[in-house]
């Protein structure tokens, strides 16, 4: 963080600023979704930027998210710089035939002749008693593919200063931000700045067990930090901001440096992201390992409606510390 | 000679001068597709191709409505459209034998060519594929006034992708232009379309307020007029259209589809070869109205069937990327 004068901004603040500011830097960016005008999204993550740049800029569609969505890809190749908002995560399933055999391999099959410099912007995370089509963090199958870019930011500071990168990439990006999240506030600098892709942050320092966090359980790692803190655990909490690019070294680095890391993701840990990178971290620093990686998610169930069932399905402050505590050795 | 008329007999030459140009491009098309079949038969080739033969006329009256800059998108029989934008048969040559001087160095192959340089978006091997792109190449220019025009070709088979609607839908609202160009071959790869298909196709556009109209897809000449018309609407900023060209595959669903008594039978193919062929329909009406005469029907033919024999030998010359080149351009 800069050490510059700072204001309080909202998540959403801090993402509709970096939209704006990219608008009246560059009048190819556009935005277009359900609800984006005059609704300025169900979250009003997006009040207010109609009114500055008009319809022809902020366009409300039907709910059609396919066919949005390979709109963005075919603006984004001929000459605009598309902010595709898709309402929830969950309906990402309707578009991964344009993000997935369109957006991601234009580039590649055209023998990098033409180029999709577009964002998906998306929702991750439950707990919002949305039940299973409203609460799902996909973040994992968008990851998965060569040719896209996808990130997940935890912090109003990053979600703001990666989203103007995103913007300007020449890649298609997919930016996930946790719906729960977007009241929550932090130091925004007044200045332009922009946050690379591919480089993590340390959100913590620590000495004894790394804690690889992103989106919506960098808060809840930095919580279950404080308790460890309590019982002689110091732990250091990473936020690798991009599932891809990956920081890989940090992460191994940190590992190689605590000898104990835990890896958690709102995604499912099947086939996921903290597979991925638990299995990163146990081959870039097997030897200076003092236990098996481990790793936490979701659970594997759609997400329940009722509270007290979907309060069980995401690893929290408490079942993250317990099994910190468990890990080294301390349970 | 007044003024008005020299002008008229020079629109009349230049007109001769396009139909000339409609008639060698259908036979660089036809020639194209026969030295890929070749290609493929003496085992040449990776993998497999969707051959245009028969449909010369669709993308050829198409594109000659087009300018260079307008942008089309294309499918996985997309080789015609490719030739009617503009592109060089050498180097598509070398893309469908994965050769680095090849459209997409070799990456794309046979379904994937692309080149920004005659407005191709790219053929695209998911049918339906590219509606979305073609739209919003259309906002493009709206949204940046610059004219062009998007022309989105597709069999009849991308009738039944959901996608192709929803971006109707859109490009209706928007009034963008983009023209849906239906190549109706009649056969869903295997399948005749009138299985796959219910009620009316022309409906489906008009549902959506676009402008639906059908077009003899045989007649290079009809489909031409029809999609200057169709062309000019959408560029004055009238809107979308949805054109659907009744045309025939003369081969099977890719190179390797030999036996296809299954799905039709051989007269059939025999009659549309033989009665309704494009090309051969084209060259009589040209010599009919003095245009062209027999002899120089055949030195067109005879100048593009060594033209593309030399596209052929330079491909086949042409080096194979390195494997280093595997991981270039995942990312721009």
């Amino acid at each position: 963080m800069p050490e510059v004068a700072t204001r309080e901004l909202t998540f959403a603040q801090a993402i509709r600023e970096a939209l704006a500011e990219e608008m009246r830097r560059d009048s190819r960016v556009c935005v277009f979704g359900e609800d984006v005008a005059e609704a300025g999204t169900p979250f009003k993550v997006l009040s207010g930027l109609v009114d500055e740049f008009g319809a022809e800029r902020v366009m409300d569609t039907p709910i059609s998210e396919a066919g949005f969505t390979g709109m963005g890809v075919g603006a984004a190749m001929t000459g605009l710089r598309p902010v595709v908002d898709i309402m929830f995560g969950d309906f990402l399933t309707l578009t991964m035939d344009q993000m997935v055999n369109q957006a991601a391999k234009v580039h590649y099959m055209s023998g990098g002749t033409w180029k999709v410099p577009m964002v998906l912007r998306t929702t991750l995370g439950a707990t919002r008693r949305s039940a299973a089509q409203h609460s799902q963090s996909l973040h994992a199958w968008l990851s998965h593919v060569p040719g896209l870019k996808v990130v997940m930011p935890s912090t109003p500071y990053d979600a703001k200063g990666l989203l103007k990168t995103a913007i300007r990439d020449e890649n298609p990006v997919v930016f996930f931000e946790d719906k729960m999240m977007y009241k929550q506030k932090g130091p925004v600098p007044e200045e332009d700045y922009t946050i690379p892709l591919g480089v993590a942050d340390v959100k913590r320092e620590g000495e004894d067990i790394t804690i690889v966090a992103t989106s919506s359980m960098v808060q809840v790692a930095l919580g279950a930090a404080e308790l460890l803190e309590k019982i002689g655990v110091s732990a250091e909490v990473i936020d690798p901001r991009t599932t891809w690019p990956l920081d890989e070294k940090t992460l191994i680095e940190s590992a190689k440096r605590t000898s104990r890391a835990m890896v958690v993701d709102e995604g499912y840990g099947r086939y996921g992201v903290t597979g991925e990178i638990a299995s990163v971290i146990a081959e870039g620093a097997f030897y200076n390992l003092e236990a098996p990686v481990k790793r936490m998610g979701a659970m594997h169930v759609p997400i329940p409606f009722s509270p007290p069932l979907e309060d069980v399905t995401v690893p929290t402050e408490q079942t993250l510390f317990e099994a910190a505590r468990a890990l080294c050795g301390k349970g | 000679m007044t003024i008005a008329t020299e002008q008229s007999k020079a629109n009349a030459t230049l007109k001769a001068e396009q139909w000339m140009r409609m008639y060698r491009r259908m036979v660089m098309i036809r020639e194209f597709e026969e030295q890929v079949n070749e290609l493929y038969t003496r085992a040449l080739m990776p993998g497999l191709a969707h051959l245009y033969v028969g449909e010369e006329a669709v993308a050829v009256g198409i594109c000659e409505a087009l300018r260079s800059t307008d942008y089309i998108t294309s499918t996985h029989r997309g080789h015609g459209h490719c030739v009617a934008k503009g592109a060089s048969p050498d180097r598509m040559f070398a893309e469908l034998l994965g050769k680095e001087a090849g459209y997409c160095r070799g990456k794309g192959g046979s379904m994937h060519i692309a080149d920004p340089a005659t407005g191709n978006l790219g053929a695209n091997a998911i049918v339906g594929g590219s509606a979305g792109i073609a739209t919003g190449a259309a906002l493009s220019s709206k949204r940046m006034g610059t004219g062009q025009v998007a022309v989105c070709f597709f069999g009849e088979g991308a009738l039944g992708q959901g996608v192709l609607y929803e971006v109707m839908n859109l490009a209706a609202l928007w009034k963008l232009p983009v023209i849906y160009v239906c190549e109706n071959n009649l056969y869903t790869e295997y399948t005749h379309y009138s299985e796959t298909t219910a009620g009316d196709v022309l409906a489906r556009g008009t549902a959506f307020g676009v402008q639906a109209e059908s077009v003899n897809g045989q007649d290079v000449r009809a489909v031409y007029a029809t999609a200057q018309r169709l062309v000019d609407r959408a560029r004055k900023g009238d809107g979308p259209a949805f054109l659907v060209c009744e045309t025939y595959r003369y081969t099977g669903h890719h190179v390797g589809d030999i036996n296809r008594e299954y799905y039709r039978s051989k007269q059939e193919e025999q009659e549309w070869k033989t009665k309704r062929d494009p090309i051969k329909n084209f060259s009589e009406w040209l010599v009919e109205h003095k245009l062209s005469d027999e002899g120089k029907l055949k030195e067109i033919q005879e100048e593009v069937r060594a033209e593309m024999k030399a596209a052929v030998e330079f491909a086949i010359a042409a080096p194979y990327p390195t494997p280093d080149q595997v991981d270039q351009d995942v990312y721009a």
